[in-house]
Order: C-alpha cells, then structure tokens, then sequence
C-alpha cells in the first residue's frame, strides 16, 4: 500500500471513529448504557481487588443476614458476604460472555465469509445448517448442547457460543455477496491474489462494522443465556458465584422473605444486559444509513 | 399460485427441515465431546468397565452411522429413549405434563396480546407521549431483566409481601382437589364439571406464572405493534384516508390497525420460541408441573435423555408452528399469492 493511500485510509477510519463518537455522546441513553459497560469492565477486572470478603469462605455464624454496614448486600444461607460474590461473578459472568461471543464471531465470520465468496454448494451447505440451528429456540438449543458436554464452565461457554453462530454466518454473509461484485475486488483478482488473500485482506475489513454492532448487542444476550443455563443447573459448578447460581441458590431463601440473595445478583445481570442494549441501540444509529445523511 | 399446492410445497419443506432438526440433536447428543454412559455413571462410580457396560446399553459401541440410523429408526416411532428418573418413556412423561404446559402457555400469550397491541398502538399514535415513554422505557426493561429474576420478585412482593398471590407451588391448592381430568387444562375442565372451588383457585395459582411467561413476550410485541403502527400510519392510503375526511377513529382501526397486524402476525410465531425457553424457567420457579419444570429436574438428575427430547419436541414444534403462520400469511395477504 502507498503512503498516500495509507494516509487517506486512515484518515477515513478517524472520520468514522469522530462519526460514532458523536452519535454514542448525543444520545443520553447510549451514554448511560457505556457508562454501564466501562463500570461492568472495571469490576470484572478489579473486583477480586475491591471485594471485602473471599466469596467462597463459609461463615455459618453469618449466615442469612440481611444487608447491613458489615455486609453491605447481606449474607447467604452458607455465611457467604453477597457483596463479594457478586463482585467475583461480574468476571466470570463477563469471562463467560466475552469467550462464548468470541466463539460465536470468530466461527460466524468465518462461515459466513466462506458461504458468501465461494457461492454455490458449499453456501447452500453451510445456510441450511445455520437455518437449521435456527429452528430451536435458543436457550433450547444452548441447554441441549450444554447438557451434551457436561456441567461446567466450558460447558456454558461453549453452548452460549454456538447458539450466536448463525445469526452472525447470515450478517456477514448478506454482505460478502454484495461486496464480492465490487470492483476492487476483481482487481484484486487480476493482481493475482489468492482466494484466502482476498478473503482475509479485502473482504474481512469490509464485513467488520456491522458485526461489532450485532457483537455488542449479543454479550448483553450472551449474559442471559449464561445466567439461565447457570440458574436450572447447567452453567458452573458450585461454589463459583456466578449470577445465574447465586439466584438459584437464592430463590428459595426468597419465599420465606430473605430477599437479598437472589435479589443483588439479579439486579447485577439486569443492569449489565441493560448497558449492553442501551449502547447497542445507539450503535445501531451509526451504522443506520438514514442517521447518516 | 393455489393454496393447496403452497401447503403441500411446504409440507415436503417441512419433512427436510424435520430431518434436519433430528440430525441436529443426534449431533449434540452423540458427535459432540462428552461421553453420555459416562456422564450417567461417572458422578458414583468411576469404573471403566461400568461405564463401557452402558455404553454397550445405549447402543454407544456401535459405528456412529449406524447410531444414527437406529436414532432415526427410534424417533420415528416416537421412542425418545427412557427417562431413568421416572422410569417412564420419555414420551409418555412429556405427554403427562404437556395440558399443564400448553394451558400456561396459551393464557401467557393472551395475555401478552391483549395488553402489548393497545400499549403499541396507542404509543404509536400519540409519540412521544407519556405513554409512549414509559412503553419505550418498559420494553427495554423487559428485555433486560432476566425471566426467572422477574419472577422471583412477583413472588416475593404477591405472595410473601401482599399475601395476594398463592404460594409458586404447582397449579392447584394442596387442599382443593384438582378437576375431573378432561382436556388436562385445569380451568377448561373445571369450566366442563361445574367445579366452581377448582376454577377459582387454579385461576389463582394460574396468575403469576402467566404473568412472568407474559412479561418477555409483551416487551417485543409492543415494540413491535407500535413501529408497525407507525409504519402504516406514513403510508399513502392513511394521507389520502384524512383528506377524504375520516374521522381518526376510523383511519387507525379500520384502515391503519389491519395492515399493522400482518408484522406482529409474524412476530408472533417467532415469539413461540421464547415461550418455551420461558417456560422452562417459569415452571421450574413455580414448581408448576409441566414439561419445562420436568426437564430441569432430568438435568439436576443428570438424566439426558428427557433433555435431548424435549430439545427435539420444542424445535419440530416451532417449525410446524411457523409453518402455520406461514400458511395464515398466505391467506391474509394477496400479494403472497400471486409472487
């Protein structure tokens, strides 16, 4: 690439990035829902610094106290601080939710590319499999796929990651076949490059913008299905505190008045998937070509 | 195009897609990591002769195409394999339990069309309203709060707090007995044998649950009748319906709701799909018994077999479900039919 083509590239990539910007810091919602995300990322990082207590030392002289100034969100049947452990579970709610998007992207990307660029059979192939895995409902499907694999964080990740799968495969590919009849790239043909080259240099960059959006909008979903499959059963093992369990592990305690255990964690998921879906709303305007003109 | 020939194209459709699903579950069930003799056995013993001796019990020795073919072969007899928790066939338990499921599930979705089209419309034609707001702020919300978390507070604020809801413990008072079996929906039966108590309370126990199994589907079908509102309301025929001086009365509900309906008739077998995800955790919540709540327990269990049914049941229940909304399309809208 010349310098000059370099310079322009970046130049437009700096207009796009000021463009985002300014539709994320006009529009209050999709503020509020980054300042959720930023605080959501901080504590993922830093809880186990912040927690007072270890989330998993038993305490049974503790146990079932309400929310007070020792134990700001109370304590559960087993003494456990609520406080803490809803600190720890914002890492691995997220750790769960980041790796299973992960999955979802890196495998949706790269079907979706394939479909869309070699056409024919192998496209057929690969969107009847996607139109098939999108004939179950979803937490269906990701607690059919986590009771095949056994209980366990792996489990989880693996089943939130392969239910996103065909919702990105057709995004991508939607776009792919549009931008497999553009001129650069039947220039890129005639200098010779190879499929992989034309698929990783030229197509890739060109698929990525909507997918951050889709991407954003499904961690939010990501940490639902996580917490369902954690809540009947299917996502970590105890003791780990991971929100889901913790309402699990709560909700009996509930009926009988001690609302703080399943409460706390619940709220932490609710505000979580909130942020994710206010920011990812006000993404939605950027790439909205009626926003933009 | 004739209708017949529509319904037929897409019956054949419907066998491809069926096979699909089924080769789909036989893929999670058996191709995915995860040894299913093992995962019975291993949580007890650890003894690899025990574990090869299910293996050879479940048929797990045998070359994976001719698993497949047996698989196939059980399916379409209906053999969903045995559940050792109950130690009944998957089947016979799924249809135990399937009226208690399908009553909650009808009455969830009444009650999330009656409150979510008005809330849409009514948003749809005064925006930006208070109304419209709240409705806005609501769905988002609605979206965000995971089910079973929704659940577990309108419990705790109607039953432990208010005292005005019955304890989440299955769908009939523990002192009332339940009405002659009939159709297997309490309120329907209780209706049929004059059983006044039995309808009150199963009403009662009936409340929240729906509610909670409501409250997923109400966020996106307000959303959703309220843009297609909208949409319809831009459209020529509505401008040309006001300066032919209708009263707005008129134009939204003869002219402007028909039209709007078509999306959310869409919507609507789509949201089928949450229902049954949904009730999966609204059963389990309320201990109602039903197939959602008997699938939670086979996974406590570590009993599969019900799990990777139920997996298959609630897929091929959607497809045919979409398959009819298809078909309603079809007829409601002239110009499917002449594509």
């Amino acid at each position: 690439m010349s310098e000059q083509r370099l310079i322009q590239k970046l130049k437009d990539q700096t207009k796009e990035l000021r463009f985002a910007m300014k539709v994320v810091f006009k529009n209050p919602l999709s503020m509020i829902g980054l300042i959720i995300i930023s605080i959501l990322v901080f504590v993922a990082i830093f809880g186990p610094y912040i927690a007072p207590y270890n989330p998993n030392e038993i305490n049974l002289d503790d146990k079932r106290q309400p929310p007070n100034m020792v134990h700001l969100f109370g304590t559960d049947n087993y003494g456990r601080d609520i406080f803490s452990r809803v600190l720890y579970g914002a890492g691995i709610s997220s750790y769960i939710a980041i790796t299973a998007v992960g999955i979802s992207t890196i495998i949706g990307i790269s079907l979706g590319i394939i479909s869309g660029y070699y056409g024919s059979t192998v496209d057929v192939i690969i969107m009847r499999v996607m139109d098939m895995m999108l004939a179950f409902p979803s937490l269906i499907l990701a607690m059919g796929i986590a009771a095949a694999l056994g209980v366990g964080v792996t489990g989880a990740i693996y089943a939130t990651g392969i239910v996103g799968i065909p919702g990105i495969a057709r995004l991508v590919r939607g776009q792919v076949l549009s931008i497999r009849e553009t001129q650069y790239i039947e220039a890129a043909h005639a200098t010779g490059a190879s499929d992989i080259q034309i698929m990783l240099n030229h197509i890739l960059p060109n698929v990525l913008s909507p997918i951050i959006v889709l991407t954003t909008l499904r961690l939010g979903g990501a940490i639902l299905t996580a917490a369902a499959l954690g809540f009947i059963g299917l996502g970590v093992k105890p003791p780990t505190p991971e929100w889901g369990a913790m309402i699990s592990d709560g909700r009996n305690y509930l009926i009988v008045g001690d609302w703080w255990m399943a409460t706390f964690p619940g709220l932490a998921i609710a505000i979580a998937v909130l942020g994710f879906n206010l920011f990812g709303d006000g993404l939605r305007d950027i790439l909205d070509p009626r926003v933009r003109r | 195009m004739k209708l017949i020939t529509y319904i037929l194209q897409r019956l054949l459709l419907l066998i491809i897609v069926v096979w699909g699903v089924v080769t789909m579950v036989f893929v999670i069930s058996r191709v995915l990591p995860g040894n299913p003799a093992e995962m019975l056995v291993a949580e007890w013993v650890q003894d690899v002769r025990v574990i090869h001796e299910y293996e050879v019990k479940m048929g797990l020795d045998k070359p994976i195409y001719q698993q497949y073919f047996i698989y196939i072969w059980q399916v379409m007899h209906g053999d969903l394999g045995i559940s050792w928790h109950t130690s009944q066939p998957v089947l016979r338990d799924f249809m135990v339990r399937l009226p208690a499921t399908v009553e909650l599930a009808l009455a969830s979705m009444i009650v999330s069309l009656a409150i979510s089209i008005p809330i849409g419309i009514y948003s749809a034609t005064k925006r930006g309203g208070i109304v419209d707001q709240l409705g806005r702020f609501l769905s988002l919300a609605g979206v965000s709060i995971p089910s079973f978390f929704l659940a577990l507070l309108l419990v705790f604020v109607f039953f432990y707090y208010l005292h005005w809801a019955p304890p989440p413990l299955g769908r009939i008072g523990v002192n009332i007995a339940p009405p002659q079996s009939i159709t297997g929906f309490y309120i329907l039966d209780s209706i049929l044998t004059l059983n006044f108590p039995a309808l009150i309370d199963s009403i009662r126990y009936m409340m929240l649950p729906t509610l909670c199994l409501a409250a997923g589907n109400m966020a996106v079908m307000t959303r959703m009748s309220r843009s297609s509102m909208l949409e319809v309301l831009r459209a020529d025929y509505i401008t040309t319906a006001r300066e032919k001086g209708l009263s707005e009365k008129e134009i939204i509900w003869k002219h402007a709701f028909r039209n709007a309906l078509m999306p959310i008739t869409t919507l609507w077998g789509l949201e089928l799909g949450s229902l049954i995800s949904g009730s999966v955790l609204v059963e389990t919540i309320f201990a109602w018994p039903g197939m959602g709540k008997y699938v939670v327990d086979s996974i406590l269990f570590l009993d599969y077999a019900p799990v990777q049914g139920f997996v298959l049941m609630s897929a091929l229940l959607y497809c045919v479900s979409n398959l009819v909304i298809d078909i309603l399309y079809f007829v409601l809208d002239p110009r499917i039919r002449y594509d």
